[in-house]
């Protein structure tokens, strides 16, 4: 850089900006599947993973289909409005798990029932007061904020 | 009367010499009514509980480490372009800071993850790219020291600077590209959708405003170490020659 003029630094360094912007927009559009970090249950129903496949599924657990079985397993179903898969699972949960709720489960898809081996709990960029929620539920009009949230 | 007259050093120097009292102050005002305010003073999240005030130093410190890369980048470039030197100090002291502030949100976010998620660390988009640019930082303070002629580790830092604002970039907007995360949202964005209560949000903005104050100080403080280091290092010089 330093024997060359000034408007050629300048010019050096709009290059080098947009060779970087080609380069991280090509390498993210080749690796999208890869950065991903879970698949939709609508991913997973057009084009099935075969059962010896390790992945992650990410949705929201459908209202009323938590059951708690024998022990600690218990099942569920995980939907993104366009697909629902029925999950099942042996473990802990995390504290923000609960029917309405976004999930992330690691497992395998074995006869079109996805065995989680851990689960995650996706949080929203939602933060209410303890309180508030409380009187807006006595008032009876607390809605659930995952109506609007398409994302998870 | 321009700008650029602020980087001159002598300027710089009386400038900033007046301008730190008043800076450290309102730094410690801020900072300490914003995480008391935040700490004691509001409830319980609806499901988090209290876990939600790590948001008083997870937020400020993970916006900082971008921003604090964003402006090595803006004071790098200023060296590439118009060779002022106080830019390029201002860029090499400003790096350590950021490097403590991705520190402190790498750590928080592992404590608020382990219980919230479930998980300490998961490779996500949004946290991956938050590492890299944690060990940006450390390569970025690593190679100003392995290069003994000033101006050219200058120049060499300064490149690095602009590839690892790459992943400064995707830290921040990592979530709009790769909607399938485990990160969420930002927690404050300039649309109009209300996502943090007023009780949560207020508190955190003093909290962000201290983050602020005390990064601004501090690259004050050390780019008046590293102008007087330099003076120093000419004398000896000089010292040398004679």
């Amino acid at each position: 850089m330093r024997g060359l003029k000034k408007k050629r630094r300048i010019q050096i360094i709009v290059v080098a900006f947009v060779a970087l912007a080609i380069s991280t927009a090509l390498i993210g559009y080749a690796m999208r599947d890869g950065i991903n970090f879970f698949r939709s249950p609508s991913q997973i129903a057009a084009e099935p993973p075969t059962e010896r496949e390790v992945f992650r599924m990410g949705g929201l657990v459908e209202e009323g289909s938590l059951r708690r079985g024998e022990g600690k397993t218990i099942s569920f179903s995980v939907t993104d409005g366009g697909a629902t898969i029925p999950v099942t699972f042996t473990g802990v949960l995390p504290d923000l798990f609960g029917e309405g709720e976004g999930m992330i489960g690691t497992g395998r898809y074995v006869n079109g029932v996805f065995e989680a081996s851990e689960i995650l709990a996706k949080h929203d960029e939602t933060y209410m007061p303890k309180e508030v929620v409380d009187a807006l539920k006595e008032q009876g009009v607390y809605q659930e904020p995952d109506a609007k949230d398409s994302r998870s | 009367m321009s700008i650029w007259e602020y980087a001159n050093p002598k300027r710089f120097m009386q400038v900033s010499g007046a301008l730190l009292p008043w800076l450290v102050g309102l730094t410690l005002l801020t900072l300490i009514v914003g995480l008391v305010w935040g700490f004691f003073f509001t409830g319980d999240d609806y499901r988090q509980g209290s876990t939600v005030k790590i948001i008083y130093l997870h937020v400020p410190a993970a916006l900082m480490a971008i921003n604090a890369w964003m402006m090595m980048l803006a004071a790098s470039l200023i060296w590439l372009v118009r060779r002022h030197h106080v830019s390029a100090l201002a860029a090499r002291a400003a790096a350590p800071i950021g490097l403590t502030m991705t520190l402190i949100a790498l750590a928080t976010g592992a404590i608020w993850g382990q219980p919230m998620w479930g998980t300490w660390w998961a490779w996500d988009p949004r946290l991956t790219s938050f590492l890299i640019l944690f060990l940006f930082y450390l390569g970025y303070i690593a190679l100003w020291e392995a290069i003994e002629t000033p101006d050219t580790a200058a120049d060499l830092t300064s490149v690095l600077c602009i590839v690892g604002s790459v992943f400064a970039v995707l830290s921040r907007y990592a979530v709009n590209f790769w909607n399938q995360g485990l990160h969420q949202g930002a927690s404050l964005s300039l649309d109009k959708e209300e996502n943090v209560s007023d009780v949560f949000f207020f508190p955190l903005l003093v909290c962000i405003a201290g983050f602020v104050l005390l990064f601004v100080t501090l690259v004050f403080l050390r780019t008046r170490t590293e102008i007087r280091q330099r003076r120093l290092d000419a004398l000896e010089a000089r010292e040398r020659l004679a």
